[in-house]
């Protein structure tokens, strides 16, 4: 079996909690084997980083450059390639970077891809069986992968259970002058923060919440109108912010706001995982949907199948009836 | 500039709810209604965009069959300027990477300062873009939420996590995959399509680019998925069932208990 290594997020000297679903993805692979973390960055928040990962990993490599400094997924892949020996398995995270990074990198390291991987059902020297999602998460597909030539697979967050691991004393290897002269032609210039809203969502204990259910923009006032009623906010998924029906700052998910109510109603929301990565701390879920299959039904407490075009008028009105 | 958007036909989920067949090996496959891949809307709109800023033309590819012409002529409505498709039955069963390298042998026969894709496509891999600028040796960008054409680069942002953005310039050229909501694009009508219709639109096989088995289509795929299923439910939620007036007392009760409502 190939060589597995992790690729390990970090921000500001801190491991992301993905450098242990990775290792559990690894484990899923190849029992045997103990993986290796490959940490890219530059200065004392790199080096922080490797010695963290030393209690969880038997191995750190640790590839150094000032050019590294902020994660450019352009001057990473250049010097994972120069890095990594011809014909591993290397896993990252399926976020923003990875989908960045990582098709490009399997081209480069002339290795399969396979991208969001939500389960691993083993391998041999030759080929590998992975699940994925296809269809916004409505169907599942079984993938076989051939790994003769090696890997790049990215892991759908939160999808693999973090092991309780025994701990490791690992060694960090300096693998900086291995990684040889790194050019950008893309260059990083500034991260912008997103412009604040009306209202801010992640103060409302209850959440009215829309997706592409909602059919267009007139309808938002239905939502509005139950919000007021329960005294919540609304909310809304991609594709309501995607159509200019409601601003970026209401928009729950990966790429929007992290909210934490203690009541979230999904109306006319499909459940993209994207979606989900948005709502921590466990939530009464209710799903209002028309679709009986749609995946949000597999996460909430309570679901009811109705068009929420109808749902919510009858639900307001009840509300303040009482 | 001379852009270069590379788009698909795929099922659209917002006409199909996607069932498994009866066979429980693959999706349910009559009567789907197909469309282009809406992120693929957003690329070329933005395409569109910027070369009425600074001219130049859009063309729009696509890797398939007859079917498949649909869509270009979908596109060449929005205002592309010229659809291609290449087809060859030694294509059929290509993974990402043979549908990259196809496209990467269409590209090297003619001459684009800027290449575009949709964010994903219905399997969610987005994968082609990434593969594509690799093959090309071309520099890539994910997730791009707004592009600023500059001398000989771009500045671009991109979507990361939290709602922030990415700022970076990029060297043309260059591949991006585009975000949805970058733009809003044009709403295309009946008689946009008509007037497309009879437009020939040049085919390119296997032989032209220099693209066989070997590199391309099912035998070269490293990756192979093997079918769908739909994974057990698990717990999944508490259905609420009756008249919409029972259903909506219930979820009254629930929401009070549950500290929703006072």
């Amino acid at each position: 079996m190939a060589r597995i290594f992790a690729y390990i997020i970090h921000k500001s000297g801190v491991a992301d909690d993905s450098a242990a679903e990775l290792a559990a993805a690894a484990k899923k692979i190849d029992a045997a084997q103990s993986p290796a973390a490959v940490v890219t960055g530059w200065g004392t928040d790199c080096d922080a980083v490797c010695e963290s990962l030393r209690a969880s990993f038997d191995e750190v490599w640790k590839i150094a450059n000032e050019s590294l400094a902020y994660p450019n997924a352009e001057l990473v892949r250049q010097a994972l390639k120069n890095v990594l020996p011809a014909g591993c398995i290397v896993l990252v995270p399926h976020s923003h970077f990875g989908t960045d990074l990582s098709p490009g990198l399997s081209i480069q390291m002339n290795s399969a891809y396979v991208p969001d991987a939500t389960d691993i059902e083993g391998a041999d020297g030759i080929a590998m069986r992975l699940v994925r999602q296809e269809f916004g998460g409505q169907v599942s597909a079984h993938v076989r992968c051939d790994i003769s030539s090696g890997a790049v697979i990215t892991i759908r967050p939160g999808a693999f259970k973090p092991l309780a691991s025994a701990p490791a004393s690992g060694v960090v290897v300096d693998k900086s002058a291995a990684a040889g002269a790194l050019t950008a032609r893309r260059r990083y210039l500034e991260t912008m923060a997103p412009e604040t809203g009306d209202v801010d969502i992640t103060k409302y204990p209850v959440l009215v919440s829309i997706g592409r259910g909602i059919g267009e923009q007139e309808n938002v006032a239905l939502a509005q109108d139950l919000a007021d009623a329960l005294g919540a906010a609304v909310s809304c998924s991609r594709p309501v912010v995607d159509a200019k029906w409601m601003e970026k700052s209401r928009q729950v998910g990966s790429s929007g706001q992290t909210v934490k109510p203690k009541v979230y109603l999904a109306c006319g929301i499909s459940g993209s995982f994207q979606h989900l990565a948005g709502i921590k701390g466990n939530p009464f879920m209710v799903a209002i949907n028309k679709n009986p299959k749609a995946p949000i039904f597999r996460v909430a407490d309570v679901g009811i199948t109705a068009d929420i075009l109808e749902f919510l008028p009858e639900l307001t009105a009840r509300i303040r009836e009482k | 500039m001379e852009i270069l958007v590379c788009a698909r036909r795929v099922p659209d989920t917002s006409e199909n709810e996607i069932e498994m067949n009866s066979a429980g090996n693959d999706i349910e496959r009559d009567d789907l209604v197909y469309s282009v891949n809406e992120p693929d809307n957003y690329a070329v709109e933005e395409a569109l965009e910027i070369v009425e800023r600074t001219g130049g033309t859009v063309t729009v590819v696509t890797v398939g069959g007859d079917d498949d012409e649909e869509i270009l002529r979908r596109e060449m409505a929005m205002g592309a300027k010229q659809g291609v498709l290449l087809s060859d039955d030694a294509f059929e069963g290509s993974d990402g990477r043979g549908i990259a390298t196809i496209l990467a042998a269409f590209v090297k026969k003619g001459h684009y300062d800027l290449i575009l894709t949709g964010v994903q496509a219905e399997d969610g891999a987005a994968q082609v873009g990434g593969m594509l600028a690799a093959l090309l040796d071309y520099p890539f960008a994910s997730l791009v939420n707004s592009i600023e054409v500059q001398q000989g680069k771009l500045k671009i942002s991109r979507e990361i996590e939290g709602g922030n953005k990415e700022i970076n310039e990029i060297d043309l050229p260059c591949v991006l995959s585009i975000q949805t909501g970058i733009n809003e694009p044009r709403y295309v009508g009946m008689r946009g399509i008509r007037q497309v219709a009879s437009v020939p639109i040049p085919t390119f096989d296997g032989p032209y680019l220099g693209v066989n088995g070997d590199k391309a289509g099912l035998a070269a795929a490293k990756v192979k998925r093997l079918d769908y299923f739909v994974p057990p439910l698990g717990k999944g939620a508490e259905m609420l069932e009756g008249s919409t007036a029972e259903i909506v007392d219930k979820l009254i009760d629930l929401l009070k208990a549950k500290g929703g409502l006072n």
